[in-house]
């Protein structure tokens, strides 16, 4: 009744290649962007914004950067630590080099940085394919974590060997506040969220998608391998640069390689499995409910007053992790995103089914 | 000149049959399911600990039989709830699952025995045997418990070459891993066959997990190795036995050459601080190989159609 595209008819071709055609959908989106940037702000407060906004904020930029790659492109990697790891490193260097330079700029900088050596780490994706492309995805991995790790001029010498952002200023203001910490991330979030969006269903997406779906065919009705393969492998680590320059810069503050290692890589690939393979808005759940498992796992014993060791909660933890990720895959193996389309499938014909 | 490096190149290959038997495991499941099990590690981590822990109360030999069933009982769980629910579904949702049972199996593996440093005496002799005295100076220092370990594993892969290519069960491993649905429609049941993929890789585990806790102690870190045996794997073919084995030897030589001779030219040229390329060297020198041979050196060749 209240969700249903009857009756909203398309009379010209922009309104027909609208992002969302639907004037539910398109008021939905605009309710909740107005309340994360006006309502959040007031309404949040440090611990909420800190360790929950601004990780899953960050860390659904990388995932929708794995996405665009895995789950448009069809292309595994786990190299994703890394790649976070050459943008943060990369904002590090540019902004330690260049104090004048807008922040902004020096995030896109650290961006294209991640997106050449994605690239050249891509190459191999040309020969390489399924299994044996995520193991050569690895050498990505450790290969840059190894080099950041030891080449000092990426850490200016520093001699514990890792590196510190100081004051961040941004267009003269000073971000020193979680809130307006998490303004500035949802600000990235956003456009690049809605440039993604607007990427996978133009032309380059359905080379991506039809790449995926079964390369030679693709080759054959003349999509070039070669531009399909390496420019998702150039755009998702664009984004995946990105989100590593914003985690270093705005949720760590002070890193060393260890932060960006394969564990990392894991995580965003959980995102990106459990939100939902092919899906933007999955990438937002899937990071989401992946920051918000363990902290709830690590809140449980606290709430139910049972005294248990760290080392021990930390294990709990990804035994309780590792089972949830499996039940999800046995539950719903197509992600939280496919049951979102379920939901609003039932909405459609509600409060009459039949 | 040569003394070092035969020394160096004996040590990697010692230490490249303990990569084969982890990477042993990956390939049994692979060949017949179809699954890229990223657990295989964390098995190897909880065989050992499982060992080391019973090792302490009970008899060695009781305590290997005894881990044993127990690896065999978790394959049966794994089978039960986790790869039956999965059937037909793609490979790469099978991988995220078998990510989930490693993570799994990290915490409760350490919630069970605890996080420690353990280990497992097997009685083995440790002290270092020269060799070739008269041919070199100093002779070669070999560790004679590597030595075993590779003869143990020599023995394993005999083993399972017979038990592939001879017994009844081999024969319908081999059906299953050609193709599952003319498997299954010629009678042969799948979930046994897989408990037993499982289960004979749970062993294969076994056997690494002991090998490796006896060189270096068992700890968390030794699920790291599984990392190591990833390169093997792809190296040699994700389908091949021998693959595994040949893929062994030249990732432990080539890294642990690479480590002594290269890594302080490399360190000299720019400036680094420290060396340590044995963590990315094998997986460079596998890409490097792949993109000659995209099917690794052993594996079956791939023929794609549309």
């Amino acid at each position: 009744m209240l969700y249903r595209e009857v009756g909203q008819f398309k009379t010209s071709y922009v309104a027909d290649q609208a992002i969302f055609p639907i004037a539910q959908d398109r008021w939905f989106v605009l309710l909740v962007l107005a309340f994360a940037i006006i309502g959040m702000p007031i309404v949040a407060g440090d611990y909420l914004c800190s360790e929950v906004l601004i990780p899953v904020l960050i860390l659904s930029i990388a995932a929708i950067g794995l996405n665009i790659l895995t789950g448009y492109c069809g292309q595994v990697s786990l190299g994703t630590g890394g790649f976070m790891a050459v943008g943060a490193y990369a904002a590090y260097n540019v902004v330690l080099r260049l104090p004048d330079l807008n922040l902004i700029i020096a995030f896109l900088f650290a961006g294209v940085m991640a997106m050449l050596v994605g690239v050249l780490f891509g190459l191999p994706s040309l020969r390489i394919k399924g299994f044996y492309l995520a193991v050569a995805t690895l050498a990505a991995q450790f290969f840059l974590e190894w080099t950041f790790a030891r080449v000092k001029w990426f850490t200016n010498y520093a001699p514990s060997g890792s590196v510190a952002v100081g004051r961040i200023d941004l267009f003269g203001i000073p971000i020193n506040t979680p809130q307006r910490t998490y303004l500035v991330v949802l600000m990235f979030a956003v456009v690049l969220a809605l440039a993604a969006k607007n990427l996978v269903r133009g032309r380059i997406g359905r080379m991506w998608t039809a790449t995926r779906d079964m390369d030679i065919a693709a080759e054959i009705i003349g999509i070039r391998p070669l531009h399909a393969k390496l420019s998702a492998f150039a755009v998702s680590s664009f984004y995946i640069g990105i989100a590593g320059a914003l985690w270093g810069f705005f949720r760590l503050g002070s890193w060393e390689p260890l932060a960006f290692d394969i564990n990392r890589s894991f995580q965003v690939l959980f995102m990106v499995i459990i939100g939902g393979l092919g899906s933007i808005l999955g990438s937002f759940l899937g990071a989401a409910f992946i920051v918000l498992v363990p902290l709830l796992l690590n809140q449980l014993p606290r709430w139910l007053d049972i005294p248990v060791s760290t080392a021990t909660i930390s294990h709990i933890e990804s035994m309780v992790f590792g089972a949830m990720i499996v039940f999800f895959l046995i539950a719903e193996p197509n992600g939280l995103a496919r049951l979102w389309a379920t939901a609003k499938e039932k909405l459609r014909s509600w409060p009459f089914p039949y | 000149m040569l003394g070092p490096v035969l020394e160096t190149l004996i040590g990697g290959l010692l230490t490249g049959v303990l990569y084969s038997l982890v990477a042993l495991g990956f390939v049994l499941i692979f060949k017949a399911s179809g699954v890229f099990n990223f657990a295989q590690g964390t098995m190897v981590l909880f065989a050992a600990l499982t060992l080391a822990r019973l090792g302490e109360t009970i008899p060695i030999v009781a305590a290997i039989a005894l881990t044993a069933a127990i690896m065999i009982a978790l394959a049966y769980a794994i089978e039960r709830l986790v790869l039956r629910h999965l059937v037909n579904q793609e490979g790469m949702i099978l991988f995220m699952a078998t990510l989930g049972i490693a993570y799994f199996l990290d915490g409760f593996g350490q919630t069970l025995w605890g996080s420690d440093i353990y280990k497992i005496d097997l009685g083995m002799p440790r002290e270092p045997i020269f060799l070739f005295e008269s041919v070199f100076p100093g002779g070669l220092l070999i560790d004679p418990s590597e030595l075993i370990a590779a003869v143990i594993c020599a023995v394993l892969v005999a083993g399972l070459a017979v038990f592939f290519q001879v017994t009844r069960i081999g024969r319908a491993l081999r059906a299953v891993a050609d193709d599952h649905q003319a498997a299954q429609s010629v009678g042969i049941p799948l979930d046994y066959i897989w408990l037993i993929v499982w289960a004979v890789a749970g062993i294969v585990a076994l056997v690494a997990g002991t090998m490796w806790g006896v060189k270096l102690g068992v700890q968390f870190s030794l699920a790291q190795v599984a990392l190591k045996a990833l390169p093997v794997l792809i190296l040699g073919g994700l389908t091949s036995i021998p693959g595994a084995i040949v893929g062994g030897l030249i990732v432990g030589a080539g890294e642990k050459l690479a480590e002594v001779f290269l890594s302080p030219l490399l360190v000299r040229w720019f400036d680094l601080a420290g060396g340590g390329i044995e963590n990315w060297f094998a997986y460079v020198l596998a890409l490097l190989v792949l993109l000659v041979r995209p099917q690794g050196l052993f594996g079956e060749k791939i023929i794609e159609r549309v």
